[in-house]
């Protein structure tokens, strides 16, 4: 059996302390209160209050930051010639170790959608290559879903353990650590928590209980089929895509979405040289696909989002074996129109053709 | 970026049913694919008022020595504070002292380099993309039509080929403009014309004082021409309007979808199948192609 601890709840500061010995930064979840009361992700520091809520935005930036650095050139003018310009390179990934703690299955399953095109490819990323492998994931388990939650269709579910080192579930005012992946075997075994096998029984019932809470999932296995024939189909996307703003929010909310432009800024001249950035982007914004010819494949709204949804349930389902979508609910609750990709995925494997 | 490898292409994890991945053993850049290698601009040509070539070393002579490609193979061209644009290496493979980029004139990167002079600073991130299947090719007739810019693509696979005539049957070229001052590589064509393995034509849109060659748009110009598709490739590059009609010309003269190539774009980041932006369904042009059959095009969705 994997190696359980028991950690009271004000033994909690005590725990990230440990963790920051470890770790250049450990990510918590902590409330902002700007117009709308939201959770975010945030280093910790001594003192700084920790919920143990569902995050309005996933910790995705602690392996994609929203911008970074991929490279710095310099150049220098020779002042004897000064047509004559050196430039100079360098590529050090800006990479701290991080630990997150408490992040939800779905959030953790997101690092392995985005692990398969970055680590797996034909080409890997060394920038996230090296975030990736000083990183600990330490996620909660959820006790029931939320009406936008629906982790259970595509492979998830609300003790999923996959892309954790650490599964921990809450117990009264305790939490129970569970290590899933060698890294969180280590970790565990290294800090001073008391032993939880006894709790472990109380753990299971709290999961199942979980699980059985949740409304039965529909069966998604013909979806990447079915969406793929719907492609001719213009009505149909039409149809889903109707109120859809353009705004990009369910794209930049998703912990599954990893499209990034890259853009130079700074001529390189001066002491700091300048900088080529690269930036999250979003493909539900007309510019993305846009040539320099003016030649756009996806000018209007609807491919699109056929292209959104096709990506999560269809193509990249296609090329690594499962769904770009973890069901986290959050382009849901916070489409601005209350787009809803489910409706979408159902339409979908409902239509006849 | 320094030495070339050759590579097998995702063998972590297993590869897609439909598997375009044609090409999946390609001479590719080692080490971070997004870093560039430093080089000089050693030539720039005018070619037309809006087509500029540029020749380029690459400043590590140990990695210019190395550099290995195939042709079809596209380079990311950087000018660094502007930023970086897909050209394919237009330049012959065996031709080991520089590296050529045709470049047309359409936004903010390529009026950039359009502004570069000899000596100047770019960056390359090459090669990139599969490469024209030429090894199977062998044996057969190849018919060749480009127009505009397509010709630079084409000059790279065309000029290797001539370098193994023995092994081919006879290759035409089809070269379309819209008038004698946009065609690209006019000191090279009267070689072209009088290249005796070599069977070149070339139109333009409209008559043109002291033009004797052809006159009409490509694909009825094709038509004319009318090259017998049997144990014949045709292999076409150029503006997107161009491939739809020479498309229909080549399947109208009996050419099967699998003896057609051509080159597609589509914009372009970081030209590693990463990004996420230059897909068609699920294949990416930056990995899975420039480089397709037109069979492979019809079994994807249409959405160029
Ligand atoms: C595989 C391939 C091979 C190509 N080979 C050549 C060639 O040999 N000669 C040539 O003149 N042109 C070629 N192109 C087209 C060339 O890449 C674009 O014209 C160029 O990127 C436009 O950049 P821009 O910054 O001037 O335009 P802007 O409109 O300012 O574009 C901004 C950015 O968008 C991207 N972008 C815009 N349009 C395109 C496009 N059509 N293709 C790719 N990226 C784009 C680039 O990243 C560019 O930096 C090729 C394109 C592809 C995909
Ligand atoms: S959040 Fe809603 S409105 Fe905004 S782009 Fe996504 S689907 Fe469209
Ligand atoms: S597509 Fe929506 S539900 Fe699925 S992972 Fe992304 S944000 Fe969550
Ligand atoms: S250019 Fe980034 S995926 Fe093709």
């Amino acid at each position: 059996m994997s190696t359980i601890r028991i950690l009271a709840s004000d033994g909690l500061p005590a725990f990230l302390s440990f963790l920051s010995q470890k770790h250049q930064r450990v990510l918590v979840p902590v409330v902002k209160s700007a117009n709308k009361r939201s959770v975010i992700f945030e280093p910790w520091r001594a003192g700084m209050p920790v919920v143990l809520e569902k995050a309005t935005v996933p910790p995705k930036e602690a392996v994609l930051p929203q911008c970074e650095t991929l490279l710095t050139y310099k150049k220098s003018k020779n002042q004897e010639d000064l047509g004559d310009i050196t430039v100079s390179l360098d590529d050090t990934p800006e990479a701290l170790s991080t630990a997150i703690f408490a992040c939800r299955p779905c959030d953790a399953r997101g690092f392995r959608v985005l692990d398969r095109p970055f680590l797996n490819g034909l080409f890997p990323d060394p920038y996230y290559k090296a975030r990736r492998e000083s990183l600990t994931v330490f996620t909660i388990t959820c006790s029931s879903g939320c009406n936008t939650c629906f982790c259970h269709w595509v492979g998830g579910g609300p003790s999923s353990p996959e892309g954790s080192d650490v599964l921990m579930t809450k117990i009264e005012e305790a939490l129970m650590l569970q290590a899933i992946s060698p890294a969180g075997e280590a970790l565990l075994k290294d800090c001073d928590l008391p032993d939880g096998r006894d709790i472990f029984p109380r753990a299971e019932a709290a999961r199942k209980a979980a699980w059985a809470s949740l409304a039965p999932a529909p069966d998604l296995k013909q979806a990447p089929q079915k969406i793929a024939a719907l492609f001719g189909n213009d009505d149909f996307w039409q149809s889903q895509t109707s109120g859809c703003l353009s705004c990009g929010a369910c794209t930049y909310l998703c912990p599954a979405c990893y499209c990034f432009n890259i853009t130079d800024e700074g001529d390189g001249f001066g002491v700091h040289g300048g900088r080529r950035l690269r930036s999250w982007d979003n493909c539900m914004s007309s510019l993305f696909t846009h040539e320099a010819s003016g030649h756009n494949p996806r000018m209007l709204k609807t491919p699109r989002m056929r292209n959104r949804v096709s990506h999560k349930f269809s193509t990249y389902p296609e090329n690594w074996g499962t769904f770009s979508c973890n069901g986290c609910g959050r382009c849901i609750s916070n489409c601005p129109v209350s787009l809803d990709i489910r409706a979408i995925v159902l339409a979908a494997l409902d239509n006849a053709g | 970026m320094a030495t070339k490898k050759t590579k097998n292409a995702r063998a972590a994890e297993p590869l897609p049913k439909n598997a375009v991945r044609n090409c999946s053993d390609r001479p590719m850049p080692s080490g971070n694919p997004y870093k560039p290698a430093v080089a000089t601009v050693t030539e720039v040509i005018h070619e037309t008022a809006a087509i500029k070539t540029l020749r380029v070393v690459l400043d590590d002579p140990a990695v210019m020595a190395a550099f290995h490609y195939e042709p079809g193979q596209v380079g990311q061209l950087s000018v660094f504070g502007v930023g970086e644009s897909t050209f394919v290496i237009n330049s012959p493979p065996s031709q080991k002292k520089y590296l050529q980029f045709s470049v047309m004139q359409a936004g903010e990167v390529t009026a950039a380099i359009h502004r570069l002079t000899t000596g100047d600073k770019v960056g390359v991130r090459a090669p990139l993309g599969n490469f024209f299947p030429w090894r199977d090719w062998r044996g057969k007739n190849i018919f060749f039509v480009g127009g505009g810019i397509g010709i630079a693509p084409l000059r790279v696979i065309m000029l290797h080929l001539l370098e193994r005539m023995a092994d081919y049957g006879k290759i035409s070229l089809l070269y379309g403009a819209r008038s004698p001052r946009d065609m690209a590589y006019s000191y090279e064509i009267e070689g072209w014309l009088h290249n005796h393995d070599l069977d070149c034509t070339l139109c333009i849109d409209a008559p043109f004082e002291g033009w004797r060659h052809k006159v009409g748009l490509i694909p009825n110009v094709l038509l004319n021409l009318a090259p017998d598709p049997t144990n014949c490739i045709a292999v076409l590059c150029g503006p997107p309007i161009m491939i739809k009609f020479t498309l229909q010309a080549l399947e109208k003269l009996g050419f099967l979808p699998e003896n057609i190539v051509t080159t597609l774009e589509k914009r372009m980041k970081c030209g590693i199948g990463i990004c996420g932006r230059c897909n068609i369904g699920g294949r990416y042009i930056c990995i899975d192609g420039p480089v397709f059959t037109l069979k492979q095009l019809q079994a994807l969705p249409q959405e160029l």
